[in-house]
């Protein structure tokens, strides 16, 4: 009989193949194959965070330019200029260039003058058609804009002036994912401590899995049903103004974040153990004082994890909002409505001119997300982590 | 296994020069609004000529013309003109303006519910409505009750259509909720006494269409054909399809060809868009 292989005992050879591996190929074929996909997982994580970062640099260097009225030169002077201010002049690249023939400039030319002349009359004199409006202090800052009566904040990205105020967007997204929150953690982590704690074991096994299934829903579904059924339903019921708000999206937006919250929290007290509970009914506590008073409190980091990776979840979710509330007003009020930043890039990437400014502003919005569900998600993960080691006694 | 690595290279073959124009084939690219149309046009034409093939997509203005920048399409659909930067990029990309042509006209309508008693508005009342300078309906002439605004997704060639001429370039307010489409937009004007939105006449029936005067003193029109091509009503438009100039030939000509004859022209009719008078044909 051979002696279970350790890690102290195991021989290592070339590329980690050892006799075992040698009498069983296609095991170590698979193993292998195995970790290369793994390894293509945190590659593709990658590429993908340096793609979004890429296309969203120029706005990060201010190299983007929108302002409505640009200079013009004659077409007749094509022949004056330098092979490098008409480069310069029709944003052409040094290849492109090459490849022209006179004909082809002179057109372009003339297009440069035709998008002049496009310039409705009302703009001409507009103080905001001369400016960049991709500058960080207008994208962050309320603008007296021409036509308004006082500085405010604006996203209307498509128009003569384009306007790309980044405020009504990210307190969309806040108020969205702050009322779905605060709506689906109580009620999620209710349920754990309940499933978990009090329930009898015939009852938990229905509620488990049919909590858990609530995340198979397809957000689309979800967002449907909110768009046709929620919202005249709890208009009727809270009266208010405005049918499709952030309220809607925020309780519908719930659903999606219940059964993440829900499973990991139930995880979470589960993973208390059994001796604190026993010794707490035996002190002569009761069954409820038990879980809320001694498990709960053990089981706070994993609930508070699980509430991270609700935010993450809740703040990149897409269909629900953007079927429920899209309107880009900067207000607090729940029930008022909200545009979040996912419903701004699903929306508008398709008619984004590709390598423009509105295109590189939603690639922009696209990388803030995806940092923040990132760091939602590692300090979930490193919370559970902590948490666990300490229950189980390990540092 | 000669005769299976055969018939793989052949299916091969076949995969790699079937992207864009072959003989036969002609793929489509662009407007939402005009997506019903290009496929009942496609519907009806491959019908008569079992030897071409149209593929239609949607996926808005701005997309057709980015495909046909990249040379992945043969036609683009849009529902507005053209901007010099798009054709920029296209003379770009083949040194060439893209051909224009008009192939059907479409009025927008103004909706409200059924339920609102109102019945007219003049164009720079809708406009006033739209950019928030009017909030209520007793301002218009109709109940005191806050007006609520549903507009489309900035990345719709109506949304644009309507900002520069309805609104006159100005700001939609800050409060008018955007929906994913003109189906949409009648779904929650519908259930919305107090809403307003605009769209495609395609899409009228089982809506509520306001009258539009041109201004003050005029008659309010509605959004009917005879109105439409006589060019009474005052919100209408063009729609264009765009092709590089290189490949209006052959099969791609004699469907644009086709487009605006008669027969295509009836397509236009059965959709719900006005077909072009005779005289805008070119």
């Amino acid at each position: 009989m051979q002696a279970p292989t350790t890690k102290e005992n195991r021989p290592h050879g070339w590329l980690g193949i050892h006799r075992g591996h040698r009498a069983r190929p296609l095991e170590w074929c698979a193993e292998k194959f195995i970790f290369l996909v793994s390894l293509s997982a945190i590659a593709v994580v990658l590429l993908i965070f340096v793609f979004v970062a890429r296309e969203a640099l120029p706005v990060f260097f201010g190299q983007t330019n929108t302002a409505l009225i640009q200079p013009v030169i004659p077409p007749g002077q094509l022949d004056k200029l330098s092979p490098a201010q008409i480069q310069e002049y029709l944003a052409l690249t040094p290849k492109q260039f090459a490849a022209m023939d006179k004909e082809t400039l002179r057109t372009l030319m003339d297009v440069k003058v035709e998008a002049a002349n496009e310039v409705p009359a009302q703009f001409r004199d507009d103080p905001d058609a001369k400016r960049n409006t991709t500058e960080w202090n207008l994208m962050v800052q309320p603008h007296q804009w021409h036509g308004y009566a006082k500085p405010e904040y604006i996203w209307q990205p498509v128009g003569e002036i384009k306007k790309f105020n980044l405020v009504p967007l990210l307190i969309g997204t806040l108020k969205v994912t702050l009322i779905g929150l605060l709506f689906a953690v109580p009620l999620a982590v209710g349920a754990a401590i309940y499933v978990s704690q009090l329930a009898r074991p015939r009852v938990r096994e229905v509620i488990k899995p049919v909590i858990e299934m609530l995340s198979g829903i397809p957000s689309v579904v979800v967002g449907f049903f909110a768009l046709l059924a929620m919202a005249t339903f709890l208009q009727n019921l809270c009266g208010y103004q405005t049918r499709l708000n952030a309220f809607v999206a925020g309780l519908a937006l719930g659903f999606a974040v219940i059964p993440v919250v829900f499973s990991i929290a139930e995880d979470a007290l589960t993973s208390v153990p059994r001796a604190y509970t026993q010794a707490a009914l035996a002190l002569g506590a009761s069954r409820w004082q038990t879980a809320w008073q001694i498990v709960l409190p053990a089981a706070l980091p994993g609930v508070f994890a699980a509430t991270v990776l609700g935010f993450g979840r809740a703040i990149g979710e897409t269909m629900i909002v953007l079927m429920v509330c899209s309107a880009s007003v900067v207000s607090w009020n729940v029930f008022d409505s909200a545009r979040s930043i996912t419903t701004t890039i699903a929306a508008e990437m398709a008619e984004a001119v590709s390598g423009g400014p509105h295109y590189r502003i939603l690639f922009m919005l696209g990388a803030l997300l995806f940092a923040a569900t990132f760091v939602s998600n590692m300090v979930g993960e490193y919370v559970i982590h902590r948490f666990k080691h300490k229950l189980e006694g390990k540092r | 296994m000669k005769n299976i690595i055969q018939k793989l290279s052949v299916a091969l073959f076949t995969v790699g020069i079937a992207a864009p124009a072959i003989a036969g084939s002609i793929t489509v690219k662009g407007s939402d609004t005009l997506v019903i149309l290009a496929q009942k046009w496609a519907e009806v034409y491959m019908g008569a000529h079992a030897d071409v093939k149209i593929q239609v997509t949607g996926g808005g203005t701005g997309t057709g013309f980015a495909a046909l920048q990249n040379q992945t399409t043969d036609l683009c659909d849009a529902s507005r003109k053209a901007k010099a930067a798009e054709i920029a990029n296209c003379i770009k990309a083949f040194n060439k303006r893209p051909t224009e042509y008009k192939v059907a006209l479409d009025g927008l309508s103004v909706y409200v519910s059924a339920d609102n008693p109102l019945k007219e508005l003049t164009v720079a009342q809708v406009g006033d409505i739209f950019t928030g300078r009017l909030t209520n309906w007793k301002q218009v002439g109709g109940a005191d009750a806050p007006i609520t605004l549903y507009s489309r997704e900035n990345s719709s060639g109506t949304y644009e259509f309507f900002k520069e001429n309805v609104l006159k370039g100005a700001d939609f307010a800050a409060s008018a909720q955007t929906m994913p489409g003109t189906a949409a937009i009648l779904q929650a004007v519908a259930k919305d006494k107090n809403g307003i939105g605009y769209g495609g006449a395609a899409y009228g029936a089982g809506a509520k269409h306001l009258g539009i005067k041109r201004d003050d003193s005029s008659p309010a029109i509605d959004p009917t054909e005879e109105n439409v091509i006589a060019g009474k009503y005052p919100i209408w438009r063009y729609l264009f399809i765009y092709v590089n100039p290189a490949l209006d030939k052959g099969e791609v000509a004699a469907y644009l060809n086709w487009i605006r004859s008669d027969d295509g022209q009836k397509v236009v009719k059965d959709v719900g868009y006005f077909p072009l008078p005779k005289n805008l044909r070119e």
